[in-house]
């Protein structure tokens, strides 16, 4: 695979949030603002890129039985790093993403790229793959935030924008909020890139082998 | 020679119902509720109605045929439905963007979204009402009273007072509540305007009884022994009864064909949940009214109940 479809699958064709959906929670719970989306996905993107490093460096020496564990281990000590310097050099992000930070080491992106990229293949492929999805992350966390804090607070990045014109919708910064503008997003970007959901059936599937026997038994 | 031998396949009987022809009846029994309250609130009660049914006609039309390349469906009736009924939800001071917004958000987000009419999950018009509730709580719940000052006057809801959520009010007498006059949304102020067109459905057969009936009566029952506040059975059932939403939840909301149980069975039960949310709501939580968040849940469960009560087939031994 070349470096650039490495780096470029997980911006758009990939998208961890808006493709695999994966990253959900920390998707709905910190993107209402445009600045806590951003913080959240740089935050993630950092550890994705080092724990994709480390991870591809130790994959040949780690059983595989107890991967899942080391895999922690590593990701849990670089969340707690990231989590230190925001709290010294950024409080107030900090304060607005709260236990979001700490929960960057259950994220499903970072153990899903681990799990699926960085224990097959090189340190270096690893890193791309991990700044593509580290910022098809950020990207996607952004334009949700942006939406969110534009039409349930009046602002973007804490500038007013609408001058005070009309009430803010402030249900979109509530939860509601998130499930709409992440879906309308999903749904747009669908409709922009001509995606189709296809059920392939059983034929394409990488667990076929496993349950063909037991679909057979339950007959 | 006899006459030709017509050989046609299923169905063979035909009811002349169409979907135009059911709304356009829910339309006709809305017309008594939408006089009494521009009777009320005044001809100015007629815009946000009007701005909903525009909006809930662009929003179907835009989803539709713009954005999924569907076909016109403007013309079975069933969006103007949805914006006379969001109109009627409606406090009669709100201002009119926020009604347009509305209905937008009823026909494009609640029900094109799902699929269109008969596979929305939810009431279109009630989840868009929520919908504004929960994004401008402050000009949906500004309340003005019939005939007086139309701007300036701010009141309270019987609902509202009963509750002494805006210092102790005096209620209106139960004759107020009952033919109309009452503080609430343009659509909810007379209670026997509501009853007439229902009278009206009903005798057509478009919505029957079991629904509307068990559900009043479910919630007359809580708030009867759980309503007063010192001792059991003293709530003040009439007031319940006559203000608030919940004569037009239930003869026209919570009898809507898609988001209710199908079996008989699963009807009661649906109808009888709703009685006792609106009962707790209206009781337990700051709200003064919960028809809309009562009917709202209950079409979300309405799949679940109707999977639990699927009837035995004839002969079947087991399911």
């Amino acid at each position: 695979m070349k470096s650039l479809d490495i780096l470029g699958a997980g911006i758009i064709k990939e998208n961890p949030v808006l493709r695999l959906v994966l990253g959900t929670c920390p998707t709905l719970a910190v993107t209402t603002s445009a600045e806590n989306g951003l913080g959240m996905g740089l935050a993630t993107l950092a550890v994705l890129v080092a724990s994709n490093v480390l991870i591809s460096m130790v994959r040949k020496v780690i059983p595989d039985k107890v991967r899942i564990p080391a895999y922690v281990v590593i990701i849990a000590g670089l969340v707690t790093i990231v989590q230190l310097l925001i709290q010294a050099y950024l409080p107030a992000l900090d304060k607005a993403l709260g236990i979001f930070i700490p929960l960057i080491v259950v994220n499903c992106i970072i153990l899903g790229r681990a799990e699926m990229f960085a224990a097959k293949n090189t340190v270096g492929a690893s890193a791309l793959d991990g700044i593509g999805m580290g910022i098809g992350f950020t990207l996607a966390l952004f334009a949700i935030g942006s939406i969110r804090e534009f039409l349930g607070a009046g602002t973007w990045m804490g500038i007013n924008l609408t001058a005070d014109l009309w009430p803010a919708a402030a249900v979109m910064i509530l939860p509601p909020g998130g499930f709409l503008a992440y879906g309308a997003i999903i749904g747009l970007l669908n409709k922009v890139t001509n995606q189709r959901i296809t059920a392939t059936g059983c034929a394409t599937c990488s667990m076929e082998e496993a349950c063909a026997p037991a679909k057979e038994a339950s007959k | 020679m006899s006459a030709p031998l017509l050989v046609t396949s299923s169905p063979h009987l035909r009811a002349p119902d169409t979907s135009r022809s059911i709304m356009l009846d829910v339309l006709i029994a809305l017309v008594p509720a939408l006089g009494a309250g521009v009777w009320f609130f005044g001809l100015a009660a007629l815009l946000p109605i009007v701005f909903a049914v525009v909006g809930s006609l662009l929003g179907e039309y835009a989803t539709r045929v713009w954005f999924l390349k569907r076909d016109n469906r403007l013309g079975d009736l069933s969006a103007v439905v949805t914006g006379v009924l969001l109109g009627m939800n409606l406090p009669p001071s709100i201002p009119l963007p926020l009604a347009f917004i509305g209905g937008i958000i009823a026909t494009a987000l609640i029900k094109e979204v799902f699929g269109g009419l008969g596979q929305n999950f939810m009431n279109p018009a009630l989840a868009a009402r929520v919908l504004l509730f929960t994004a401008w709580m402050q000009p949906m719940t500004h309340w003005t009273l019939p005939g007086g000052a139309y701007d300036a006057v701010t009141a309270v809801t019987p609902l509202g007072a009963l509750k002494g959520l805006e210092g102790p009010v005096n209620l209106p007498s139960y004759f107020d509540m009952f033919v109309g006059g009452i503080g609430g949304c343009i659509g909810e102020t007379s209670a026997l305007a509501l009853l007439i067109g229902a009278a009206y459905l009903v005798f057509r057969r478009v919505i029957t009884l079991e629904i509307p009936v068990v559900y009043i009566g479910t919630t007359l029952l809580f708030v009867w022994v759980f309503g007063a506040k010192t001792s059991l059975f003293g709530g003040d059932v009439l007031t319940h009864l006559l203000s608030g939403g919940l004569m037009l939840g239930a003869w026209f909301m919570a009898t809507d064909y898609s988001t209710s149980p199908v079996t008989l069975k699963g009807r009661l039960i649906y109808a009888a949940g709703m009685g006792l949310l609106t009962g707790l709501i209206r009781i337990y939580t700051n709200y003064p009214e919960g028809v809309s968040f009562a009917i709202l849940i209950m079409n979300s469960f309405a799949p679940l109940i109707d999977r639990y009560t699927v009837p035995k087939s004839f002969g079947a031994n087991h399911a």
